[in-house]
């Protein structure tokens, strides 16, 4: 049984220009100790399935629709009731963001900030949580952490502050950690030393890691297996070997082919052309096809499910290319294969 | 070319092609010992109480049509580097020559000259756009400031090349910046940009906010108009991939002061700084074979403060060398010549050099 499984997630949001389908039909799973990778550009909705499983979303504007489903360790999340909910959050599901700054409170120190949490999670006395403050930050690698404990945000660096929050989120010892860019606002050495961090925390706790973000080299450092999400949807699914090496779905061809990598200067880069359509209108049919060079007229009649990829259900894409039946009537037959 | 007290004279001479070894072309832009120091007001009084050394004695020439990278951490002086070249930032020592003459001695009508010879495309290409203007007559007032195109008729005609050459519409002109996407506007940056028809273009992290797939059209597209208009370019970025692809040369930055520089394929193969090293060893890479299991050089701790940068080499805190030792903590290393073309300030470097 996997640790969380997502069934069918539709999170829509109200806006003045429609209703904005944000993630639309998503299923995944995370095992027991398992790093599962989330990536796509803006507005594809990885942030908001984060959020969702920890019902973050403000209702209204926001809304999970009926008919989704959030298993967490067989519990419904979706119904459960508000106090078990925040037994929840913190004690077995985790999260942290992008911008450790703006996650912190500015006007208390961080040590309070830690200890706020180990008391009321834990039910620690302040002595006690201050010791286990303190020792969680030398966990986390912040030098002298005892000093630093007292130290308010603004005297820590970004890095410092992402360590901090690390720290909170694995205070209670959660089985799932959801990181939501989490290195995306540092520096690309700092950026390494957390992510080093993160999975050295996962290894030695045994805790499921789910990891958004939008750059492909973090997951190829962090990931067991990655899931692409484009226009509200997964659109691939597989281990990071597979996603980065033989990507079957036209997108995640292009997302690698927009890459320059060390050591490329003189191939031209292939990027997709256009940009991502809005969440309230998204096109009929398949959500690429207007940016797929591979599109045909099979793509506007509707969109395909996952498509199993080599015949297993572990790896699939959301292509009509995929199915042979479909891509004979293509006409010109075309495979999609290796991005060039 | 140097940085540091002690070197200035030898950076002024800059007849020499020391340092720049892969130079043969005309030199379009000489920087030469740049320093900008930004105060730190404090006290009651507010007074100034402390310097900012954000750029800290950097020199370098660029060559009529070609890029320089400039990469490093945030806080590394690489923007305010570009401002002051361009007198965004009024810099508090060094000199900038543009075609042979210095910047100091310009009057009015030299300047404005040299502001259309030299331009800039930020990395927020929203907040570098005035919301209240449509992007027609953003253009145009450039062209009509600028006296490039007289007649209305013209400017008309020229807003639409412009638009059409970054690969906008015609149709785009009547537009305000709301109604465009990031990689749209930052479209819209370039052909601001190039509207006053500049030889040299600082690109300041110009597509960093983009996505990866916009990303890749920018990049396209600013590779295609250097090679249409023979442009020169000042890339400054963070990534490393996207530094290498655009640049033939680049300098890496730490602490206001460049602490390497070569041709793009040296530097990345050849490291000789080994916070260059470090760099190159933390960007994630996206092969998964490698990935996993590669040995990373391990930075500990974060950048120093530029307020007070350490005596010695600027690196020295962080630096992973084993050999590093008493003289690299007092005496500041010079950036000189180790191999041909190439450029670094490492103490240690240059004994091992020196003994081969």
């Amino acid at each position: 049984m996997p640790l969380l499984e997502v069934t069918d997630l539709r999170t829509y949001f109200t806006t003045d220009a429609g209703v904005a389908r944000a993630v639309d039909g998503v299923s995944l799973q995370v095992g027991v100790g398992e790093t599962l990778g989330i990536v796509g550009e803006s507005g594809c909705g990885k942030t908001v399935t984060a959020l969702s499983v920890l019902r973050l979303i403000s209702s209204p504007p926001g809304e999970i629709v009926a008919g989704s489903s959030i298993r967490f360790n067989d519990e419904e999340l979706l119904e459960v009731e508000p106090a078990r909910l925040r037994e929840i959050r913190g004690n077995e599901i985790s999260m942290i963001f992008q911008e450790p700054m703006t996650s912190l409170n500015p006007v208390f120190t961080v040590g309070y900030q830690i200890q706020e949490v180990l008391r009321l999670h834990r039910g620690l006395s302040k002595r006690e949580a201050r010791a286990a403050g303190v020792a969680l930050l030398a966990e986390v690698g912040i030098p002298e952490p005892d000093q630093r404990f007292d130290a308010y945000p603004h005297q820590m660096s970004g890095g410092m502050l992402q360590r901090v929050m690390i720290a909170i989120a694995l205070s209670c010892e959660p089985s799932l950690l959801i990181a939501d860019e989490p290195t995306t606002a540092l520096d690309v050495t700092i950026q390494a030393q957390i992510l080093d961090l993160l999975v050295e925390m996962q290894r030695v706790r045994g805790m499921a890691l789910l990891l958004i973000t939008h750059d492909l080299g973090v997951i190829a450092e962090v990931c067991d297996r990655v899931v692409v999400m484009y226009g509200g949807q997964i659109v691939e699914t597989g281990t990071t070997e597979e996603i980065l090496t033989r990507p079957q779905h036209p997108y995640t061809q292009g997302l690698l082919a927009s890459l320059p990598g060390i050591g490329d200067r003189d191939v031209r880069l292939n990027p997709i052309p256009g940009t991502v359509p809005s969440a309230v209108d998204w096109p009929d049919g398949c959500r690429f096809r207007d940016r797929c060079s591979f599109a045909w007229e099979r793509c506007a009649e509707s969109a395909p499910d996952l498509l199993p990829v080599d015949g297993r259900s572990s790896r699939s894409a959301r292509c009509w290319l995929l199915d042979p039946d479909e891509a004979a009537g293509r006409g010109a037959h075309v495979t999609p294969g290796e991005p060039t | 070319m140097t940085s540091g007290e002690p070197n200035v004279t030898s950076a002024s001479d800059g007849k020499t092609a020391e340092g720049n070894g892969a130079l043969d072309g005309e030199v379009l832009l000489d920087v030469q010992d740049l320093k900008k120091y930004f105060p730190v007001h404090g006290g009651v009084l507010g007074r100034s109480v402390a310097q900012v050394r954000a750029v800290d004695g950097v020199s370098f020439r660029l060559q009529r049509g070609e890029t320089l990278g400039l990469v490093g951490e945030s806080g590394c002086g690489k923007s305010t580097t570009g401002r002051t070249i361009l007198r965004l930032i009024e810099p508090t020592g060094g000199r900038v020559l543009f075609e042979g003459q210095d910047l100091e001695g310009f009057d009015r009508a030299q300047f404005i000259a040299f502001r259309r010879s030299a331009q800039i495309v930020f990395q927020d290409p929203y907040g570098s756009l005035n919301p209240r203007m449509t992007v027609g007559s953003m253009l145009a007032e450039i062209l009509k400031v600028h006296g490039l195109a007289e007649t209305r008729v013209d400017r008309l005609a020229r807003v639409r090349e412009l638009l059409e050459m970054v690969g906008l519409h015609a149709e785009h002109a009547g537009r305000y910046p709301h109604e465009f996407s990031g990689g749209q506007r930052q479209r819209i940056g370039i052909a601001r940009a190039l509207a006053v028809e500049p030889k040299f273009i600082v690109l300041d992290e110009p597509v960093s906010a983009l996505d990866v797939s916009v990303q890749a059209q920018v990049i396209n597209l600013l590779r295609d108009l250097q090679d249409e208009l023979g442009l020169t370019y000042l890339f400054i970025a963070h990534d490393l991939a996207v530094v290498e692809y655009m640049s033939d040369r680049v300098a890496v930055m730490y602490l206001g002061k460049i602490v390497e520089m070569a041709a793009a394929q040296e530097l990345y193969r050849n490291p000789l700084h080994p916070y260059t090293s470090a760099l190159l060893s933390a960007a994630p890479r996206r092969d998964p074979k490698t990935a996993p299991n590669r040995q990373r050089i391990r930075l500990s701790g974060d950048v120093p403060s530029p307020i007070r940068p350490p005596s010695g080499c600027p690196f020295y805190s962080r630096c992973p060398h084993p050999g590093k030792d008493e003289e690299c903590r007092k005496a500041l290393p010079v950036l000189e010549e180790k191999e041909p073309g190439h450029l670094a300030a490492c103490c240690k470097h240059s004994m091992a050099v020196g003994g081969a």
